[in-house]
């Protein structure tokens, strides 16, 4: 009989060879980053016996770098270190605020982007964010690195795109451009500890007159998956992100949502809801951009 | 089952147990090394109870593995007083009344501790919000962030 194991292994080949061998061999094996996903669903959904494999003795999953031609977020540095850091704080603010509203004190310990993403939840803070600043996965695997688009990794409810053998490494972005910020909102009942009810990250970009020339809009926990809504972010683009165009922009989010109906809130509701958490982060991310430079 | 060898320092003293590869760092507190100190509320990360640092940074064992723990540091709600007597915390806790069951007392007690290390003055927002995954079903929380504003001054130096 199959039993818990663990490995933590030093190099991304040998994470790459543990989950080959397993797969190769019919047995489980799955990637533990901070575990607050993962832990409880080992203890609360499906306690079948497996080998966790931690990917967080690895330098590329723990590597932060913010230079001027890239940023590059390791997928397994936990939220606390995130959040204390200033500088990716300043370059990308609505990032860093989505990854704070992550659970507790104690969770941001322990949470890291990587798993927020890889989890793949409907609900997932930081995907939003991750895909309104065109956050590219970095995915290793048997057959080398590869490069994926956020919007493209998240392939279903608690599903992602990762092939057999593969792990996600870290997120890159480009630097944003001057006059360039995001913002991430989400809903929620209650002041903390709790899971979206809809949620919505912008990032627009400004000209010297104040007109938007790039905008990217993406919305959570109103569908299956978190959205990249390029309806909404060409509501916004030429205009000077006046209140119709932030209204167009909401009535897009609203168009491309598909919710169900739970204990957080109604289908209906969070239709209606989501625009306006989107109208608010574009406001944010506007004035955010006029005051970069 | 094979039981893994993990060495570790708990409250500053090097300690050696053995554990399954699925426990958690809580249960191989309480169940391998004898602290039950640490409590578990819940085991999904929502209470608090089980709180205690792992190399500096505040977290819930419960969602950490014994495993984990290997050439780390982790320091417990047991290792709070000192041979002088209770932490100034501890004190403050008794004094206010900040307690009644006690089941979230040294979850709380350590999650404290860790912000007043990094944040001599916080003002209560700044508590509550820090202590917002600290669940307390007893005291209704108002004599929790009084007893920790108290602790802060007498910490600080100043008279209550
Ligand atoms: C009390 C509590 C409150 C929470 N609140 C929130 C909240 O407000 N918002 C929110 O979005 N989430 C919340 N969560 C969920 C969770 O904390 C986050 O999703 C967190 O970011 C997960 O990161 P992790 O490092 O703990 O992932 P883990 O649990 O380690 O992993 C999650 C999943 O991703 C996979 N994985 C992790 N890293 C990699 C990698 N590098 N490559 C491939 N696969 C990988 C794992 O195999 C697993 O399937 C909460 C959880 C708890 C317990
Ligand atoms: S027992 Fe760990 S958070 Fe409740
Ligand atoms: S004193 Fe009983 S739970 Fe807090």
């Amino acid at each position: 009989m199959q039993s818990f194991a663990y490995a933590a292994p030093e190099t991304v080949e040998q994470v790459i060879a543990v989950l080959q061998e397993h797969s190769q061999a019919g047995k489980p094996a799955q990637i533990l980053a901070g575990g607050t996903d993962l832990l409880v669903q080992i203890r609360s959904v499906d306690g079948s016996a497996r080998t966790i494999v931690d990917v967080k003795k690895l330098p590329e999953t723990n590597r932060l770098e913010i230079g001027a031609s890239e940023i590059y977020v390791g997928a397994a540095i936990p939220g606390a270190v995130l959040t204390a850091n200033t500088d990716l704080k300043a370059r990308l603010p609505g990032l860093v605020e989505a990854i704070d509203l992550i659970g507790s004190t104690q969770i941001q310990g322990r949470a890291s982007l990587g798993g927020n993403l890889c989890n793949a939840s409907p609900a997932g803070d930081t995907i939003p964010a991750l895909i309104a600043n065109a956050g590219r996965c970095q995915i290793a695997g048997p057959a080398g690195t590869r490069e994926l688009p956020v919007e493209e990794f998240v392939t279903g409810v608690g599903t992602n795109a990762l092939g057999e053998g593969e792990l996600l490494l870290g997120i890159c972005f480009t630097p944003p451009a001057a006059r360039t910020s995001d913002a991430y909102l989400r809903f929620i009942p209650r002041t903390e500890m709790d899971i979206a009810v809809a949620g919505a990250g912008v990032s627009v970009t400004l000209d010297e007159k104040g007109i938007c020339t790039a905008a990217r809009v993406s919305i959570c926990a109103v569908a299956p998956t978190v959205l990249l809504v390029p309806a909404a972010a060409d509501a916004l683009i030429g205009t000077s992100l006046d209140d119709e165009a932030l209204a167009a922009a909401g009535a897009a989010c609203t168009a491309a949502s598909s919710p169900i109906s739970d204990k957080r809130g109604t289908a209906e509701y969070r239709r209606k809801v989501v625009a306006v958490l989107c109208k608010r982060a574009a406001g944010i991310a506007a004035e955010r951009a006029r005051g970069s430079h | 089952m094979s039981r893994t060898h993990v060495t570790t320092t708990v409250n500053g003293e090097r300690r050696e147990f053995l554990c399954e590869p699925q426990q958690s760092l809580l249960d191989v507190l309480r169940d391998e090394l004898q602290l039950t100190g640490t409590k578990e509320g819940c085991a999904t990360g929502d209470c608090g109870a089980c709180s205690v640092m792992l190399d500096d940074r505040l977290v819930c064992s419960c969602l950490v593995l014994g495993v984990e723990a290997e050439a780390k540091s982790i320091d417990t709600i047991e290792g709070i007083a000192t041979d002088e007597g209770l932490h100034p915390l501890q004190e403050k806790f008794l004094e206010h009344a900040a307690l009644q069951c006690g089941v979230c007392t040294p979850g709380f007690i350590v999650a404290a501790k860790a912000l007043l290390d990094q944040n001599p003055d916080p003002d209560e927002q700044q508590i509550r919000y820090w202590l917002a995954g600290n669940l307390c079903r007893c005291t209704g929380y108002d004599k929790i962030i009084r007893a920790v504003q108290d602790a802060a001054q007498t910490m600080r130096g100043e008279a209550s």
